[in-house]
């Protein structure tokens, strides 16, 4: 038994800096893949839903009649499945986590309403109406998949 | 002639991380019985499996635990890859070792740290903590979650790590090895914790093989079985023996913990060697059908996976048999005889994870 053995780490210990951050003062950098927060590109979105439907926490909402996009901030685990499934690739995960708050919070975000696609034949299909698409490139292919969910 | 009584010990306890409840039968000091009671943190997580897809349900497998996450996942990877007879690329099973090794190298770094806790020794808790937190970190910056990786996927990985992000964990963890080795030899040869774990809580070598012990638990009993010689994802080309003791105490089982951290820093610097350059995904087309048992080595020790499927996006079955569970006949007999005081020692040196357990 060796009443010094712990000389060397009270030693070291004395005389370095401290292993822990002072947190909020000192912010932390995240490193560069950090699943920190959902971010969506809303104006590329064309709301298919399919970050929807594959959330394994049923966070994200989309309504394609309003045109919005919503997460429950703390509903959110960070998987990361609605990056990976993203058609449009308008969703990436930011560094930072959601900051705590008092209360659980819903960030929507709202499609522009001149990305909107105007309404087709209002009587025929309405859903299809409210689809938001973006003006370029999914013009032509977006309603022939429609066609082919609806056939 | 000594009374009875019976002393509540959980489920909110200072040394248990997680609730289990145990009822202590005592005759003055001495424990004559436990009696265990689980169930407080049941989760319905193995019902999703039918509601969910099963592409989708590899993020649900991740959250049975918290600490052995990544290796749930990629169980479960490996089971439905083994029913749709997916070869997956040589890279990613390398990438799954080495993610495996870390988790392991946090799992027994947080253990560490829960030991010292429990018998009241803050500052090594501190230390093993600390050291623990570089690991974490080498985990975040690779699959962008400290613990929850989200990095598996049927039929691969979802991410690639940089040859030169190996090497720099290789060179971090040589580095590492020294600060770790300083803070062990406290634990194998300091008096006082010593006097804590020496000759507590002995299970025999046929007392682990009669009440199914698994892992570091069974191995402090000098039985020689690891899952990783049946070699999945990329053990097959790892060297790797593994880790006994034949004393079978509390002090054996922290011993065969400790050299299974240097040895996981190995097998990590092995992998990084053999890795070759190429996909880490291949294309999953379909559905799987047929039924397939897993078993791999997590640090706790091992666990059973059985995936049973129906060629429809919903699997039929999924169950998970945790090592802990496998455990628990164990640690109910060695705290037969032994001291109140001691009790905690023994609940902590299985490792226990009681989240996994219940689902």
């Amino acid at each position: 038994m060796n009443i010094f053995s712990f000389a060397k780490t009270e030693l070291k210990n004395l005389f370095s800096t401290p292993a822990t951050r002072a947190y909020p003062l000192e912010p932390r950098n995240y490193p560069e893949r950090t699943r920190g927060h959902v971010v969506i590109d809303i104006n590329t979105c064309v709301l298919c839903g399919m970050c929807s439907r594959k959330c394994p926490a049923d966070a994200i909402k989309v309504d394609r009649a309003a045109g919005t996009w919503s997460i429950e901030r703390f509903g959110c685990v960070q998987c990361g499945n609605c990056v990976v499934s993203c058609p449009k690739k308008c969703l990436s995960m930011g560094q930072a986590y959601t900051e705590p708050d008092a209360q659980k919070r819903t960030d929507t975000f709202t499609k522009p309403a001149d990305q909107m696609k105007p309404p087709v034949a209002p009587a025929a299909k309405p859903a299809a109406a409210a689809a938001a698409k973006p003006q370029k490139p999914a013009e032509s292919a977006a309603p022939a998949a429609e066609e082919k969910k609806n056939a | 002639m000594s009374t009875r009584s019976v002393v509540p010990f959980g489920p909110q306890h200072p040394v248990l991380p997680e609730p289990i409840h145990l009822d202590l039968v005592l005759e003055d000091e001495k424990v004559v019985e436990a009696v265990p009671s689980i169930g407080f943190i049941h989760r319905g997580l193995e019902s999703l499996v039918g509601k969910k897809d099963f592409n989708d349900y590899t993020y649900i497998a991740e959250r049975i635990c918290g600490i052995c996450s990544f290796m749930h996942g990629m169980s479960y990877c490996e089971a439905v890859e083994h029913i749709m007879n997916i070869e997956i690329p040589e890279r990613a099973k390398y990438l799954r070792t080495i993610w495996c090794e870390l988790s392991r190298l946090h799992s027994h770094l947080l253990w560490l740290g829960l030991l010292a806790d429990g018998f009241g020794f803050e500052s090594l808790f501190m230390q093993s903590w600390r050291l623990r937190e570089n690991i974490l970190d080498m985990v975040e910056a690779s699959t962008g979650g400290r613990l929850i990786s989200s990095v598996n996927k049927i039929g691969g990985q979802l991410k690639d790590v940089p040859n030169d992000m190996i090497r720099g964990f290789v060179a971090k963890l040589k580095d590492m090895e020294k600060d770790i080795r300083e803070m062990t030899d406290t634990f194998l040869n300091d008096y006082t914790v010593n006097s804590r774990l020496r000759g507590v809580g002995i299970l025999t070598k046929q007392q682990a093989l009669d009440l199914g012990a698994v892992g570091p638990f069974m191995r402090a009993s000098g039985i020689a079985l690891d899952t990783r010689k049946r070699g999945y994802a990329a053990y097959s080309n790892i060297e790797l023996e593994p880790i006994t003791s034949d004393i079978g105490d509390c002090y054996a089982r922290t011993y065969v913990r400790i050299q299974e951290i240097f040895q996981s820093i190995d097998i990590i610097r092995q992998a990084a060697e053999k890795i070759p350059d190429g996909e880490v995904a291949v294309p999953v087309k379909g559905f799987p059908s047929g039924e397939y048992f897993m078993r791999v080595e997590q640090p706790r020790g091992e666990a059973i996976y059985y995936v049973k499927a129906n060629g429809t996006k919903f699997l039929d079955r999924f169950r998970v048999r945790t090592p802990t569970f496998a455990n628990l006949p164990g640690m109910l007999e060695t705290l037969k005889g032994c001291q109140l005081a001691d009790v905690p020692m023994m609940i902590l040196t299985i490792d226990p994870c009681i989240s996994c357990t219940e689902r």
